[in-house]
């Protein structure tokens, strides 16, 4: 009879100090060695993590109300532009947000040096932001303008709500032109130079889980140090694409949205980045817990990365031309190594996710539940997965008159 | 024999010197360039590892001194701030000289000094910007 467990049966081992947990990463290890059916038996939770770029995250942040009061029309943290087609102090920053007066791709390539994304890391650190803001005034909100500094600690709400991350595999972008291109994949070199990957593989939370049995709506994660919820399937969430035998999408398929409350966070895992010639974006930090419910989820998560394949894309015309195929499919274990082989040629590889990012977020939640800190939650609803007939969709483009 | 690579600071007064030519002839130092940036009359800067007899190299650092040049050991022109650095890896293969490398199987960087040759291009090349040139400064 093959193990099965419950969400309740779990929790309790947590809150008993009883529970077993391995990363994603140890687990595969033990797989190997005592067979699919022991290690199911024998782990309750594995873990997993990855820490990458993810430009669709951003912060809602409730300023609290000036005296006198103001509907914010335009706001600036920092200088840079946050969205407020809200309520009168409710805002929204974006990752990839700039200052205005940032000279952008205008001096090639554009070095981006503080938008979005460097902004929230400093909020999420404790520093002091820089609030410049203006309005038309009403009766009840007469205030045209204001100009202070406020910290993470002293405003209502800051609520990290990332309608993209954790991409279920990713492309590997390399460069087939004649000049250097710098891409949201990075820095490609021309004819071939390199090969940049963005995902931790068998790490990698959505690749444990490819088939969605047990993340869901609501499922508790580690969100940029803290504390989080999933609260949707991510924005371009497609999950009906060609797969391996053990489930993996062969491209980039699942996303989640997530999100929790940045107060909780830290700026180890909330990173301002800026990519040369391409713009400034967010390092997330994301863990999600798995719980081993029968022996089919311990086969997920016991998944290699030599099990797992990504497919190599042109950055210089496929990819910006959106034409569909690429050059061949690659797996992690090669990636990892340092070198893949394209077409005969030796190409190098790069990560832009950090593996030892990835492997520190699932050790860290690895411990909170060992403590009895974090307990898993069942999801209130799945997201749309295989069987679902959700497609990605390009963007409708009709001739106006 | 002694070698090292040492980054030059040229005031705009001595830019249009053969100061590379008198190391080779007076002194009968080996010298491979790495880098440079002259502009006439402008503030220069020359980066290049300089090797060859102790005496010689130290007679050649004390004239190049007298002369009015800055002389810097170039290892300390790049700086790795670890604590800026999430080992994502994006430098691995955008360093030339394998002063940046990512550790395998541990997958973290690790920047050996020794290697660098203050190419730069790191500096843009980070997305967390955890490198940094106190040559920027410097000039």
């Amino acid at each position: 009879m093959s193990v099965q467990r419950t969400y309740e049966e779990i929790n309790q081992k947590i809150r008993d100090g009883k529970v077993v947990v391995m990363t994603a990463e140890e687990v595969i290890a033990l797989a190997e060695e005592k067979g699919l059916a022991k290690a199911a038996a024998e782990v309750d939770v594995v873990t997993t993590g990855t820490f990458g770029p993810m430009c669709s995250s951003g912060v809602f942040i409730n300023l609290g109300h000036p005296r006198p009061r103001m509907k914010i029309e335009e706001a600036r943290l920092n200088g840079v532009p946050a969205y407020t087609g809200l309520a009168a102090v409710d805002i929204y920053l974006g990752a990839t947000a700039l200052p205005p007066h940032d000279p952008a791709n205008a001096d090639y390539p554009g070095q981006f040096k503080y938008g979005g994304g460097h902004v929230i890391e400093d909020l999420v650190a404790g520093r002091e932001i820089k609030l410049e803001a203006s309005a038309y005034g009403t009766d009840c909100y007469p205030r045209k303008k204001i100009e202070t500094t406020f910290r993470l600690s002293e405003i209502n709400e800051a609520i990290l709500f990332n309608p993209r991350n954790g991409y279920q595999n990713y492309n590997v972008a390399v460069n087939l032109g004649d000049k250097t291109i710098y891409t949201y994949m990075g820095i490609l070199k021309p004819r071939l130079g390199n090969a940049n990957y963005c995902s931790a593989g068998q790490l990698s939370p959505l690749l444990n889980d490819p088939l969605l049995r047990t993340i869901g709506v609501g499922t508790r994660i580690f969100l940029g140090g803290g504390i989080g919820y999933v609260a949707w399937h991510g924005t371009q969430h497609n999950p009906g694409v060609e797969r391996t035998p053990n489930g993996t999408p062969k491209v980039p398929a699942g996303t989640l949205a997530v999100m929790g409350d940045l107060k909780q966070m830290s700026p180890k895992w909330l990173r301002g980045l800026s990519y040369l010639g391409y713009g400034a974006t967010l390092q997330v930090g994301l863990g999600i817990p798995i719980p081993i419910l029968n022996e089919e989820i311990m086969s997920f998560c016991a998944v290699k990365d030599e099990d797992i394949v990504a497919p190599i894309v042109d950055y210089s015309g496929a990819y910006p031309q959106r034409e569909p195929g690429n050059l061949g499919f690659v797996s992690y274990a090669e990636l990892k190594s340092g070198q893949i082989n394209i077409n005969g040629r030796t190409v190098p590889t790069a990560p832009l996710s950090s593996y030892a990012g990835a492997r520190e977020i699932a050790q860290t939640l690895k411990g909170w539940i060992q403590a009895g800190k974090f307990l898993l939650s069942r999801p209130a609803a799945p997201l749309p997965s295989v069987e679902s007939d959700l497609t990605l969709k390009p963007m409708p483009q009709r001739v106006l008159e | 024999m002694v070698k090292q690579k040492l980054v030059l600071r040229f005031p705009s007064s001595l830019v249009e010197q053969p100061v590379i030519y008198n190391l080779i002839k007076n002194f009968d130092l080996m010298v491979n360039i790495l880098r440079a940036d002259i502009n006439p009359k402008k503030e220069g800067r020359l980066m290049m590892e300089l090797s060859g007899d102790e005496s010689n190299f130290r007679r050649a650092l004390e004239w190049l001194q007298k002369k009015g040049l800055e002389v810097m050991q170039l290892k300390q022109q790049i700086i790795w701030q670890e604590d800026r650095c999430t080992h994502c890896g994006a430098c691995s293969v955008i360093c030339p000289s394998g002063a940046l490398v990512l550790n395998r199987p541990e997958m973290t960087i690790r920047f050996m000094e020794e290697k660098c040759v203050v190419c730069e291009l790191c500096l843009r090349a980070c997305p967390a910007r955890a490198m940094e040139t106190l040559l920027d400064s410097a000039i």
